[in-house]
């Protein structure tokens, strides 16, 4: 693990506490999906998107859409700790008033799309890479998917589309965190094949575990090297990730934690911290 | 003289297109809806986006966010009925600056019957923020509109029809918001949105043939309603009917009656399709059939300015 790589992890960990003390703050939140999205924001945020939180609508800079509006908590987390506005607006999440709605909003310094209805942020970015097109500009867009948003019709709608239109330049990744509010997602929709599906729309696909960031940046560089497909990134991830009993479960999709369990997985999240921290960066 | 709507949406779509910002994009109806033309004349800025109305109005939402000015377009009763949460959320909410063009609105569709006879979308428009809805009366008309909006910022809702209609305001000028005088009278005033409009015009005259002056005023936007004209007039004339191609819920007549209720409170009668569904046939004898006839209109005129 490289010195890098280990700076996004703590990126990552740092998401997570801070989305997990927003929704503890807010009393509402979804800390499972949060926490599955963590690194695949840290990579974005730190290493990947061209962007300038002093400049937030710069118009070359690459265009991200969290489709899964829902993980709101560690975005605006990724967003406050890169720079776009203060990490004090944080306590203020879903608070009457707020620029920090419980779904984001264009309103966020950042925030290219408005989003939380399942599966429109997917179609949204194929307009922004459509519009890319027309006007010969080199930035890419990036959109994270839930699986779960995978049952709406709107995302197979867009699938077919940006396939259609040889829209290389969109890096989709989906959070394959295996639930959905109300359980597992091969008990109330099947998904799988879930590649084979994607692969049959037109799409180069890579899978990743999602919790490992360098798999994560390997596969945005492959992606990367536009070969007339729209590109999707299945990142395995765990639902709940790096708090023990919100992980695998779809318990807390939707629910914030009490002050015990807020107590609980902060304290877990400090030692995941220290663990990286102690970890040889050479090894 | 009778003109098509649509395509004098078309033509205008290619006027304005030597504008790089202007993109358009349909859901496999181009050829109907006449976006097809825009399609000929700039194919790299045209989306035929199959049958995928969700979709359609998600990528145009995508597209404005990137700068461009969107007009996407549909048959009515598809782009608004089933994408109406992504024009909700994608659209309205973000202030985005989409302009949705319908065609095919109301019963006039015709022989493909109830499915494709969209009646309720003016007032399914008009219930959402930011959106201002608007419902041209002629082919002329529709020229001015389209030239209109598309340079002012945000999201529309324009309502064309199938049918070609009778061109009536030819020099009239378009200003959102504002109603348009085409007659002046004492006794009643008729208020019209849309297509209707040569129907009233033609009950009018039935009027002054039997001694009574009606106003007639076409009202081309829903959102925001003109509600100086509408006050006025009823201080004016103290009797008012509405006429449009859409349920009496939530539509002209609805909104007319808002406006008097909460500023001057006045004897007001609704023609519109009175909450049912439409059925097949030829597109202006199902108008007759549904009420929103000169003969209606002439009649419910005569029993209010005489009882």
């Amino acid at each position: 693990m490289n010195i890098e790589i280990r700076d996004l992890m703590l990126r990552a960990n740092e998401i997570r506490r801070l989305a997990i003390d927003m929704i503890y703050n807010a009393q509402s939140g979804h800390p499972g999906g949060s926490l599955s999205s963590a690194d695949i924001l840290s990579a974005l945020y730190f290493k990947v998107l061209r962007v300038d939180p002093k400049n937030p609508l710069w118009e070359e800079r690459d265009r991200f859409v969290l489709s899964k509006g829902h993980a709101s908590a560690a975005y605006y987390a990724a967003l406050a700790l890169r720079g776009f506005f203060p990490l004090e607006d944080l306590k203020t999440f879903r608070k009457i008033g707020s620029m920090l709605q419980g779904h984001p909003t264009i309103h966020v310094p950042g925030v290219d799309m408005t989003t939380g209805s399942l599966g429109q942020g997917f179609s949204n970015s194929l307009g922004m890479a459509l519009s890319a097109k027309i006007d010969k500009k080199d930035y890419l867009v990036y959109v994270l998917l839930g699986d779960g948003e995978c049952n709406e019709g709107i995302v197979w709608e867009a699938a077919l589309s940006a396939a259609h239109n040889n829209l290389d330049n969109i890096i989709a990744i989906l959070d394959r965190n295996m639930y959905q509010l109300d359980g597992a997602t091969e008990k109330i929709l099947s998904l799988e094949p879930l590649q084979d599906k994607f692969r049959a729309f037109g799409w180069n696909v890579f899978n990743v575990d999602g919790h490992n960031i360098e798999e994560i940046l390997n596969a945005i560089d492959m992606a990367k090297r536009r070969n007339g497909k729209p590109n999707m990134i299945i990142a395995r991830t765990i639902k709940g990730k790096g708090v023990s009993f919100m992980e695998n479960t779809h318990e807390f999709h939707g629910k914030a934690p009490n002050k015990e369990q807020y107590e609980r997985a902060i304290k877990e999240l400090d030692e995941i911290e220290h663990k990286i921290k102690g970890a040889d960066p050479n090894e | 003289m009778n003109e098509s709507q649509r395509q004098a949406y078309g033509e205008t779509l290619v006027k304005l297109g030597s504008d790089r910002r202007i993109v358009v994009l349909d859901a496999d109806l181009s050829s109907s809806t006449h976006t097809i033309m825009f399609q000929r004349a700039y194919p790299d800025r045209f989306f035929n986006m199959g049958i995928q109305e969700q979709n359609m109005v998600g990528v145009a939402a995508g597209l404005a966010m990137s700068g461009k000015i969107p007009f996407a377009s549909s048959f009515a009763v598809f782009v608004v009925g089933r994408a109406y949460d992504v024009i909700r959320q994608s659209i309205a909410y973000t202030n985005a600056n989409v302009k949705i063009v319908a065609t095919h609105g109301g019963i006039t569709v015709g022989e493909d019957g109830a499915t494709h006879q969209m009646l309720e979308d003016l007032g399914i428009m008009c219930g959402l923020p930011n959106f201002r809805v608007i419902a041209p009366a002629d082919a002329q008309e529709t020229r001015r509109v389209i030239e209109n909006i598309a340079y002012v910022d945000g999201p529309f809702y324009v309502r064309l029809s199938r049918e070609k209609v009778p061109t009536i305001l030819v020099d009239e000028v378009f200003d959102i918001g504002k109603g348009i005088v085409i007659r002046e009278g004492d006794d009643i005033t008729l208020i019209s949105t849309g297509i209707v409009l040569s129907r009233v015009i033609e009950a009018a005259e039935t009027l002054a043939k039997n001694g009574i002056s009606a106003s007639v005023i076409h009202m081309p936007t829903l959102k925001p309603i003109d509600k100086d004209i509408i006050v006025k007039y009823a201080i004016r004339t103290g009797r008012i009917i509405t006429v449009e191609e859409h349920t009496v819920f939530n539509g002209l007549g609805s909104r007319v009656a808002e406006v008097l209720s909460e500023n001057h409170p006045t004897r007001l009668s609704r023609i519109g399709i009175n909450d049912v569904f439409g059925e097949s046939g030829p597109g202006w004898e199902l108008l007759e059939k549904y009420g929103i006839s000169a003969k209606n209109i002439s009649e419910k005129a005569i029993s209010m300015v005489r009882s």
